[in-house]
């Protein structure tokens, strides 16, 4: 269905990564969000509270992340679209709702500005250091989907993508940014609400007696009700069976988490979706996300104005990770170069897909800054050299 | 040739509150959660609202346990985070008569946070706390309710430091309705339960509750009876009552009434009047089809 | 074009960061340029230099820090040190200073140099705090890098609510200096 107009701020922008992601949460039908201050993500929902009561919908700014989060959960089973916003160490602590979202299927966006971590860190600076939290945080097996961001443009595109995958699919979804692109002003086009396609509560139309909550259809993602809608519906984060009720039963188990993981597992080539870049001749292709791969772009290019066939690969969803063209690549590809600002998250995935037919090398970054392009330029150069040699 | 005898068997008039199909429930015998939901029922029954528009929301704890009988949309949440979920629920749909149901380890240890920020902003909310002075899902530990001395698994030498007095706290941190009783009284609690469903406002009862396999058995306090004997013995009724003076310790005096019952605009009133105030036309406001799409 | 780096840096509370949103946005939204903005943020941008950064390129912009700028305005001692080492050192390369709250030392060969008194001219306007679109339209007059009207309309649209009259009067001043005086002092 088409954008509710009253949240789509149609025209053309100058915004940062921050207010771009709000506007995308009030286009994609977004009414309610609850936050904690924290840094570098905190414009988001400024931006928000100032925003929603013009458009009709709640901002509460609550006493920490542990209830941001979870009021995230009370507000989606009343009826609305929801989203939290945070960075480092409030993400640590959303993780314990992350499982919850994960359990009941709460549909739900996270948006994560990452900085400089451990703990505190560098509040006002980039990191890309929470990608396997996003993935693995919460304790448990679980799925979710979480995108990455390269401009205040996607900022919007893919904060309107994360709530119709989090529809799609009833997943917490992450947007997963980074201090950079959150704080990065450029041109951001809002299109007209009939150009944002918006994938609304796939709420059933089962009578009471024929309804349960947790019965998938063929896609294993089962429907929804509201509070109030008269279903008379439990919701638990304990193990549950269909109706929704604790079961101590290792086959209830089973069949759960079975769903759990299979709903996005089975939709891989649906939700994964990656931009590539001259990587058709690459020998070295480049494997970047967010706001490295923007500056592995630089390095690319440069790389190709010295006769190097270099390319990039860049994850827009990286969870799931797009790890069949990876392994297409893998058997053509001379090495695959990393840069990521973390001591190595994601070139594990790369690794892992890539089983030993080609090189793999990350390089790393603590956080604080991006790359130097010549520092990713050096390890293509490193990787081709034989071929420019000839 | 049998004989069969149809004997008249008269359905509990909680049954239509109860989801019937999860009995026998967790609870031990003696407990008195079973007790309060019973009186939350006959509550229900009195109100006269309309239950699809009520909402049970608990924590994890022995009561938390409560949100999976109860027959009305009821939700089961994280250790502490009831209050958070209810939070979002009432702001998204008014309409809701939104009860939180928990014990007093979820709401005020680990919730304790999030227990006193919702009676500063007088959230809507009407929290019941089943207090049996003790964790008792993960065995018996002690709790910041437990009075000073009782033996609990992680004091096996007798609690030391000092209890949360709850309707105090409740009351400093702004609730508009607070009060105190026990397990045996449950006409109290009943008739409590049902002026905080009419009450608009941060509503808290505390039900003091017998916790016979752990609390009762590991102070040598005998069995949920002798709970009951100890709350009708010692219960002092004393409505409106300084909560700052009606803290418990053990085996002692137990203060009950109801404390504090006062108005005050809650959050969505002081959320839409200031909106209202400041942006006058352009305020879109808050609720209905606007925030559930 | 290739893509052009411009670089403001002053000391917090000048308004710097305002300064380079306005131009920013005039170039996005009334010229069809695409501009990354990148700007100092947190404690280190209270007080002591702060800086805001610019890529501007009429084609995508995939790096977006600025590393040589061609362009730099100052309007601190200790921006004007930290900032012009950096300074592209080739024909058309532009030194724009706040005259009295700037010395410039070393000034590489081929950069122009030019000087507005900015805060006297904000003073003279009764509002200090309006330093910063004065250089706006100094920067405007000296570079030609932006319409008189696109800062105008980008400056009516960011400033606060019943501050345009002020603020456009900043641009102004600035402006009409730059336009007079530029011959002189870009010598």
């Amino acid at each position: 269905m088409e954008a509710d107009p009253v949240g789509v701020l149609t025209g053309i922008h100058f915004l940062d990564g921050d207010q771009a992601c709000c506007e995308g949460a009030l286009a994609a039908g977004c009414r309610f969000a609850a936050g904690y201050p924290i840094t570098p993500s905190t414009e988001v929902v400024e931006r928000f509270a100032q925003r929603v009561p013009q458009v009709g919908g709640i901002f509460v700014q609550m006493e920490d992340e542990l209830a941001s989060s979870m009021a995230l959960a009370g507000a989606v089973w009343a009826g609305a679209k929801a989203f939290t916003v945070t960075s480092g160490p409030g993400f640590s602590l959303m993780m314990e709702y992350v499982g919850y979202a994960a359990m009941t299927e709460t549909p739900c966006v996270i948006v994560n500005v990452q900085r400089g971590g451990p703990s505190t860190g560098l509040p006002t600076l980039p990191a890309q250091a929470d990608m396997m939290q996003a993935r693995w945080g919460s304790h448990g097996d679980y799925q979710i989907i979480a995108l990455s961001p390269n401009s205040p443009q996607e900022c919007f595109d893919l904060t309107v993508d994360a709530f119709n995958f989090a529809e799609q699919y009833r997943v917490p979804v992450f947007v997963m940014m980074d201090e950079c692109v959150g704080h990065m002003t450029e041109k951001v086009v809002i299109p007209s609400p009939s150009e944002i396609e918006i994938v609304p509560r796939r709420f059933t139309r089962l009578p009471h007696d024929k309804y349960l909550p947790f019965r998938a259809g063929v896609d294993g993602v089962p429907e929804m009700v509201r509070a109030g809608d008269g279903y008379g519906i439990h919701v638990t984060g304990l193990t549950h069976d269909e109706r929704g009720y604790p079961s101590t039963s290792a086959e209830t188990q089973r069949q759960l988490v079975d769903r759990l993981m299979n709903k996005i597992r089975q939709h891989t080539d649906e939700i994964v979706r990656y931009e590539e870049n001259a990587v058709e001749d690459a020998d070295v292709v480049v494997i970047a996300y967010g706001i490295t791969a923007r500056v592995a772009m630089h390095a690319v290019q440069m790389a190709r104005e010295r006769g190097v066939a270099a390319g990039l690969l860049r994850p827009i969803v990286v969870w799931p990770f797009p790890e069949k063209r990876i392994r297409e690549l893998a058997a053509r590809t001379r090495a695959f170069v990393v840069p990521e600002i973390n001591y190595g998250q994601i070139v594990n995935e790369v690794e892992r897909v890539v089983a030993g037919r080609a090189p793999v090398q990350l390089i790393p970054g603590a956080g604080g800054a991006v790359h130097h392009p010549e520092d990713i330029l050096e390890a293509i150069i490193s990787h081709a050299s034989a071929e420019v040699a000839k | 040739m049998s004989l069969t005898v149809e004997a008249p068997v008269q359905a509990n008039p909680v049954e239509a509150f109860v989801r019937t199909e999860r009995i026998p429930h967790v609870w031990c015998p003696g407990c008195g959660i079973g007790t309060t939901v019973n009186c939350f029922s006959r509550a229900l029954q009195q109100s006269k609202l309309d239950l699809e528009k009520v909402v049970v929301v608990s924590g994890i704890g022995c009561t938390g346990r409560v949100a999976g009988y109860v027959k009305l949309d009821s939700f089961h949440t994280t250790h502490g985070r009831a209050i958070p979920f209810a939070t979002g629920m009432k702001l998204v749909n008014p309409e809701l008569t939104v009860i939180v149901y928990s014990g007093d380890g979820d709401l005020t240890a680990i919730g304790g946070n999030h227990f006193i920020h919702a009676a500063r902003r007088n959230l809507d909310l009407k929290v019941i706390c089943v207090n049996n002075f003790i964790y008792g899902m993960t065995g018996g530990q002690v709790a910041p309710t437990t009075p000073v001395g009782a033996i609990c698994t992680t004091t096996p030498y007798g609690s030391f430091d000092e209890p949360f007095n709850l309707p105090f706290l409740a009351e400093s941190a702004g609730a508009t309705y607070v009060a105190r009783w026990t397990a045996f009284h449950v006409r109290q609690v009943t008739h409590a339960m049902t002026e905080m469903m009419r009450k608009k406002g941060f509503c808290f009862l505390e039900i003091l509750s017998p916790c016979p396999t752990l609390y009762q058995r590991r102070n040598r306090l005998g069995d949920g009876l002798e709970a009951m004997k100890y709350y009708k013995d010692q219960s002092v009724v004393r409505h409106g009552a300084n909560t700052k003076e009606i803290a418990i310790s053990f085996q002692g005096p137990i203060v009950v009434g109801k404390f504090i019952d006062i108005e005050r605009p809650v959050f969505l009133e002081r959320m839409n009047k200031q909106l209202t105030r400041t942006l006058d036309a352009e305020y879109a406001g808050c609720v209905g089809e606007n925030v559930c799409g | 074009m290739s893509a052009v780096e411009l670089q403001f840096g002053g000391f917090g509370g000048q308004g710097v960061i305002l300064a380079g949103m306005v131009i920013g946005r005039g170039l996005v939204l009334y010229e069809g340029y695409n501009v990354s903005l990148t700007q100092s943020f947190g404690p280190e941008a209270r007080g002591g230099a702060c800086g805001v950064q610019l890529v501007v390129s009429r084609d995508p912009i995939f790096y977006p820090y600025v590393s040589c700028p061609q362009i730099l305005v100052t309007l601190s001692q200790e921006a004007y040190r930290k900032f012009s080492p950096q300074m592209r050192n080739e024909d058309g390369s532009i030194l724009l200073i706040e005259q009295d709250l700037v010395r410039p030392e070393k000034i590489p060969s081929s950069v122009r140099v030019a000087a507005v008194p900015a805060m006297r001219f904000a003073e003279d306007l009764g509002r200090k705090m309006v330093l910063n679109m004065v250089v706006v339209g100094f920067f405007a007059a000296a570079t030609g890098f932006i319409k008189p009207e696109s800062a105008q309309r980008a400056i009516a649209e960011s400033v606060p609510e019943g501050t345009q009259a002020l603020n456009l009067a900043a641009f102004q001043k600035g402006y009409d200096y730059g336009i007079q005086h530029l011959p002189r002092v870009c010598a």
